[in-house]
Formats: C-alpha cells, structure tokens, sequence
C-alpha cells in the first residue's frame, strides 16, 4: 500500500463537508467510511431512533437501541477521527424543507428509505443547489443480483441502481446488499472530491 | 430526428411532453425522476414541458429501502 498516498488523500478530504440525509442503512455506513477515508465535516438529519430490527445492517449495536441515529453515528465518528465536526438534526425531512439543512455540503448522500421520501428530496435538492453533487440510491432490497448494480450519471445526480430490485415493502434488506449500495455511494463522493480539483 | 431515453435512442415527436412520453414508453412507475439534457423536471411540470429536439432525457424509478 501506497501510505503517503493515503495520507495525501486523506488530508484532502478533511477540507470537505458531507451532507446525509437519512441515518438509516445507507447513510449509517456511508457515514463511517466516509470518515475513515478523512472526510472533515458531517451534516447528519434523521429524527429517528435505534431499534433492534435496524441490526441486520445499520451500522449500530445493541447498546445504541433507544438512542438517536444521528447521536450515535456523530459518537462513533469521533471514535474514528475526534477532530472530524459533526452536525446533526434530529428532525424529520418534510416536503418543502428538506433543501436548508444542507447549505454548507460539498456533497449531499440520499439515504432515505421511502421512495417517495427519495424522489422528493432528489427534486427539493436538485432545483435548489443545481450545482451540488447529489449521491442517491434506489433498489437497495433482496439479496443476489449485485452485478447489477450500477453507477447511472445525468448531471450532478449521481444514482447507485439497481433497476430490476423489488421495493422494501416486498423484500427483505440485508446487511450485504444495504452495505455494499451505501459504501458505493460513499465511493462516488469522495471520487468526485478527488477529481473535481 | 431522434431523442436519447437512458442512452437508447428512439423516434423524436413534435410538441410532446412528458406525460405523453412516459406514456409511450410505457413507464407505469409511479416515482420517477426526469432529467432532461440534465435539468431536473419537477413533477408538477410533467404535462407542461415539451420535450425539445436531439434531447438527451434520464428516467430513473425510485425504488424504497434504505
């Protein structure tokens, strides 16, 4: 491994702040990777709280059930890097004021569950910062099939998809498939980072 | 003349607009995003915006689970 490398990379991401919407199996892991590779600054919203069931493939652990995502993922960032700030809003995203929370991000990672939740955020985000990069998912359930996944590009949406996936609501979410979505999206923010320069 | 639909390209028509071209296509989905020739086109002007000539156009459809 190329260390000196990594330590450039590194400290070039710590200049960059990452806006996740939604706290759940996407944002939960997307988050910790991202500061492990040196992102500096986080915007975390999510008002929701731990449950056992979000076990499968939320980045949490027993102990954290009861507590609030956003609370424990800021906690176990800073277990990672104590320098890296972390912002969070424990409150739900509603139609129409989902946009102001993520004024100061470099890079905004969609990692809603809903597609409705989806679809109206991508469009509050993509017509109020028209220039951010926005990093979505969609076609995270089931498990098999994972070359189908791919990276679809059309301006500064980015969508991790897999078109021929079944919704949440007729299949199951698992740790392999939720992780490995969430760490492609990951992927793809800090590559853009890397190369916008 | 043609349009590019996720980078396949089909017959262009004059003054259609998105509902029609959705439903030509065939997309039953309720949630979809739309780009075109990468502008975001909000729901609510789906059955206002005519697609203009040579567009390039992404339909993504938005699947829940997170």
């Amino acid at each position: 491994m190329d260390n000196q490398k990594q330590s450039i990379l590194h400290s070039r991401l710590q200049s960059y702040t990452l806006g996740i919407a939604g706290v759940g199996g996407l944002g939960s892991n997307a988050a910790i990777s991202l500061a492990r590779v040196g992102i500096g600054r986080f915007i975390l919203v999510d008002f929701d709280r731990v449950e056992e069931s979000n076990l499968n493939r939320q980045y949490f652990f027993r102990e954290h059930i009861g507590k609030y995502k956003v609370e424990v993922i800021r906690e176990l960032i800073n277990r990672i890097d104590p320098t890296i700030q972390v912002t969070t809003y424990k409150q739900r995203l509603e139609p129409g004021k989902m946009a102001p929370f993520f004024k100061d991000a470099d890079v905004i990672i969609e990692a809603l569950d809903a597609a409705e939740t989806k679809t109206q955020f991508i469009e509050e985000i993509q017509q109020k910062y028209p220039k951010k990069l926005l990093v979505a998912a969609s076609g995270v359930a089931g498990y098999g099939h994972m070359d189908r996944i791919k990276t679809m590009t059309c301006g500064t949406l980015a969508l991790c998809y897999d078109p021929k996936a079944k919704s949440s609501e007729e299949d199951v979410l698992m740790a392999p498939k939720v992780c490995a979505m969430a760490n492609w999206q990951a992927d793809i923010a800090i590559t853009y980072l890397l190369e916008k320069e | 003349m043609t349009l590019s639909v996720n980078n396949k390209q089909i017959s262009y028509i004059e003054q259609e607009t998105v509902v029609a071209l959705l439903k030509r296509l065939n997309f039953t989905f309720p949630l979809l995003v739309v780009k075109i020739n990468g502008t975001l086109i909000p729901r609510e002007s789906y059955d206002t915006t005519i697609i203009p000539k040579d567009a390039s156009i992404q339909i993504i459809h938005m699947i829940s689970g997170g």
